[in-house]
C-alpha cells in the first residue's frame, strides 16, 4: 500500500501537466471565473437622439451610459446603432412620450434596462427589439453551435493527429513522397467538411428546436463559420503537436475550451467582466464567434456592423493556421526544417 | 547507387544519439544494424529515411519515392483493412490503380496475407502486422528499403517468413537497411554494423568481424573473470584479450561473441571504435 502511494506521488511529480491541472488550474479558474462570473452590468451603453436629447440625457439613471449623443437623429439611426451593436439601449426622443429601445439580444443588458424603464411608469415606452420575449435560449443557441463545433473540431483533430504519433504512422506518411502540405490539407479536410456539416446540423436543430430566428444572411453566416473552424481546427493541429498521447490532447483540448465557455460572452456579458479578466475574453476566438452569430441571427447584422469580429476571425485563422501547419510541418520534416534554418 | 552516411552526427535535446557514424548500404545487399537498447539503431535509421536532422555529416538517399520504411511495431494504419492500407500507400507513391493490384496481390501472396486482405489491420497478429507493413514498405519498389526491427516480438515462423521477404527484397535490386537486436539475424546480413552509444564499434562482413575480434574465447561452466564472462546456454563463454586461454575449453568465436568482445573492449578503452 504504501509502496503503491510512493509510486503514484512519484509518477504525478514527474507528469507535469497533470499536476499543473490539479495545482495551479484550480487557483487559476478560481480567480479568473470567480470575477467573470458576473450577471450584473453596471452600466449600459445608450445613444440618445431626438430634440430632447440634451435634456433627456441628463436625467438618465447612472445605469445609462450615454456614448452617443445625437439630437439631430432620428429612430432609424438609432435602431442601425443596436443592430450595429454599437449600443446596448437607445432613447428616441423624437416620440412622445419618449421610446426605449432596448438590444434583447444581450440578455443580461437588456434585463436591467427593462426593470428600470418599466419603473418610469407611463413616462417612457419600451420596445426590446430582436429578442422580444427575452428568451434565454435565443441568445444561447447562435454561440452554442460555436462552442460545440469548437468541441468537436478541436478534440478530434487533436486525436486524430495525436493517433498518428502514437501508431508510428506519422512517422511513414513522413517519409512518403507527399509534401508536408499535402499531408496536412488531406488530414484536416476530412474534418473541416465533417465539422462544417456538423454545423448546419447544429444550427438548423438550433432554430427548429428552439425557434430562434434567423434574420441575417446565410452567406455572412456561413462566411464567419468558415473562418471560426479554420480557427478551431488550427487550434486542435496546435494541440496535437504538443502531445504525445489522446490523454494529454484531450486534456489540453479541455484546457482551451473552458475559458471560452465562461469568458466569450455567450453566458456572462462582457461589460460585467472586469478589465483585469477581460483582456483574456478579447484573445478568445469564441468572443468573436459569439458577437458574429448573434449579430447575424438575431440582429440581422451586415458585413458592416460585424467587420471588426470578422477581421479579428481572419487574423486568428491565418495566426494559428499557420502556427499549426509550421509545428506540423517540422513533426513532418525535420530533415527539411533542419536544412532550412 | 550506394546509400548511407558519413560522419554522421544527430543531437537530441543536448543529448548526442549517434556521433560520427559511416556506414554503407548497397544495392542487392543487406546491411544489418546490431545493437543493445539506446545504442543508436532506430536513430540511424530514422536519420537515413530523413526523419532525423543532422547536426553534421553527410546522408547519401534517394529521393523519398525511392525510399521504403517500416518502422518499430508499426507500419500500418489500424483501422484500414489490408486492401486499404496497400490502396493509401499504393496512392500516395504515385501508383496507378492496375499497379497497386498487382504488386499489392503479389506482395501479399508472398506474406501469406491473402486470406486477411479485408481484415483491419489493427486485428492482426504482430507478425501479420510486421508483415503488412513490410509489404508497404516494398510496395514503391524502393532503391532503398529500411527495416526497423521489424522481427521484434514476432513468433519463429513469421521471423522466418520476414527473412524470406527481406532476402527476396535485396534480390530484387533493394539496398536494404535492417536494424535488429537479434544476432542469428545479423549473421545473415552482407554487411554488419554493430552499434554501442551512438558509435559504430565494429563493422564488416559476420565473418570479418569474428576474424578481427582481438583475443580468443573460451567456454566454462565456471569464469576465472566475471567481468569477461557471459552465460551462453547453460555454460558461460570467456573472453581472454591477450588471446591466451587461460582457463575452459577454446572456442569458435562467433558474431555474437564478436558484438560482447567489442562492447566489453569499448568499455575497457582496450580498443577504440
Amino acid at each position: 500500500m504504501r509502496a503503491m502511494i510512493l509510486k503514484e506521488f512519484r509518477e504525478l511529480r514527474r507528469d507535469k501537466r497533470t499536476m499543473a491541472m490539479l495545482i495551479v488550474l484550480p487557483i487559476l479558474l478560481l480567480v479568473v471565473f470567480g470575477y467573470a462570473a458576473n450577471f450584473n452590468v453596471d452600466t449600459i451603453r445608450t445613444a440618445v437622439v431626438g430634440p430632447s436629447a440634451d435634456q433627456v440625457a441628463e436625467q438618465l439613471p447612472d445605469l445609462f451610459e450615454v456614448t452617443i449623443n445625437e439630437p439631430d437623429e432620428t429612430t432609424d439611426y438609432l435602431t442601425d446603432l443596436l443592430v450595429a451593436g454599437t449600443v446596448s439601449a437607445g432613447l428616441d426622443t423624437t416620440t412622445q412620450p419618449p421610446t426605449v429601445y432596448v438590444d434583447g439580444s444581450n440578455l443580461f443588458t437588456a434585463q436591467p434596462v427593462v426593470s428600470a424603464t418599466n419603473a418610469l411608469g407611463d413616462a417612457v415606452d419600451v420596445e426590446v427589439l430582436f429578442n422580444p420575449d427575452l428568451t434565454t435560449s435565443w441568445v444561447l443557441v447562435p454561440p452554442l453551435t460555436g462552442l460545440i463545433l469548437m468541441f468537436i473540431g478541436v478534440v478530434i483533430t487533436a486525436i486524430g493527429l495525436v493517433r498518428e504519433r502514437e501508431n508510428g504512422t506519422l512517422e511513414q506518411l513522413a517519409v512518403m513522397p507527399l509534401r508536408p502540405s499535402t499531408v496536412i490539407l488531406g488530414k484536416i479536410t476530412p474534418y473541416f467538411i465533417l465539422a462544417a456539416v456538423d454545423m448546419v446540423i447544429v444550427t438548423i436543430l438550433g432554430i427548429t428546436l428552439f425557434d430562434v430566428p434567423f434574420n441575417g444572411n446565410v452567406g455572412l453566416f456561413a462566411a464567419g463559420a468558415a473562418l471560426f473552424l479554420f480557427v478551431v481546427l488550427g487550434l486542435g493541429v496546435l494541440i496535437s503537436t504538443v502531445s504525445q498521447n489522446a490523454g494529454q490532447a484531450i486534456q489540453m483540448a479541455l484546457m482551451v475550451l473552458l475559458p471560452q465557455i465562461l469568458l466569450s460572452g455567450m453566458i456572462f456579458p462582457l461589460d460585467a467582466i472586469p478589465w483585469g479578466v477581460r483582456w483574456i475574453s478579447y484573445l478568445l476566438p469564441l468572443t468573436y464567434y459569439t458577437e458574429l452569430s448573434i449579430g447575424v441571427m438575431l440582429r440581422g447584422a451586415g458585413i458592416e456592423a460585424l467587420m471588426i469580429p470578422f477581421i479579428i476571425l481572419v487574423v486568428m485563422a491565418a495566426f494559428i493556421f499557420s502556427a499549426a501547419v509550421l509545428r506540423f510541418r517540422k513533426d513532418l520534416a525535420p530533415s527539411a526544417a533542419k536544412a532550412a534554418s | 547507387m550506394i546509400f548511407g552516411t558519413s560522419g554522421l552526427t544527430v543531437r537530441y535535446h543536448g543529448t548526442t544519439a549517434l556521433s560520427d557514424v559511416s556506414m554503407t548500404a548497397e544495392p542487392g545487399a543487406v546491411t544489418m544494424v546490431v545493437g543493445g537498447d539506446g545504442a543508436g539503431k532506430s536513430t540511424l535509421l530514422r536519420a537515413l529515411a530523413g526523419l532525423a536532422a543532422p547536426a553534421s555529416g553527410v546522408i547519401s538517399r534517394p529521393g523519398s519515392e525511392g525510399i521504403g520504411y517500416l518502422p518499430t511495431g508499426a507500419g500500418s494504419w489500424r483501422n484500414l483493412s489490408v486492401d486499404e492500407n496497400i490502396t493509401f500507400v499504393g496512392g500516395s507513391y504515385g501508383l496507378t490503380a492496375a499497379e497497386i493490384r498487382t504488386r499489392g496481390d503479389d506482395l501479399l501472396e508472398r506474406a501469406g496475407l491473402t486470406e486477411a486482405r479485408d481484415r483491419p489491420a489493427g486485428k492482426l497478429s504482430g507478425g501479420m502486422r510486421n508483415k503488412l507493413g513490410f509489404c508497404l514498405a516494398m510496395l514503391s519498389e524502393p532503391d532503398l528499403l529500411i527495416l526497423d526491427e521489424p522481427t521484434t516480438g514476432v513468433d519463429p515462423v513469421s521471423r522466418v517468413d520476414l527473412w524470406r521477404l527481406v532476402s527476396e527484397a535485396a534480390a530484387g535490386g533493394a539496398a536494404v537497411v535492417m536494424a535488429t537486436t537479434y544476432m542469428d539475424e545479423a549473421e545473415r546480413g552482407t554487411t554488419v554494423y554493430l552499434l554501442g552509444r551512438g558509435r559504430v564499434l565494429v563493422s564488416g562482413t559476420p565473418d570479418e568481424i569474428v576474424d578481427r575480434m582481438p583475443g580468443a574465447i573460451s567456454t566454462t561452466p565456471h569464469p576465472s573473470e566475471p567481468s569477461r564472462a557471459w552465460r551462453a546456454g547453460r555454460h558461460y563463454r570467456e573472453w581472454w584479450p591477450d588471446g591466451t586461454i587461460g582457463s575452459g575449453e577454446p572456442a569458435d568465436a562467433t558474431l555474437s561473441d564478436a558484438a560482447v568482445v567489442a562492447e566489453l573492449a569499448t568499455l575497457a578503452g582496450e580498443v577504440s571504435a
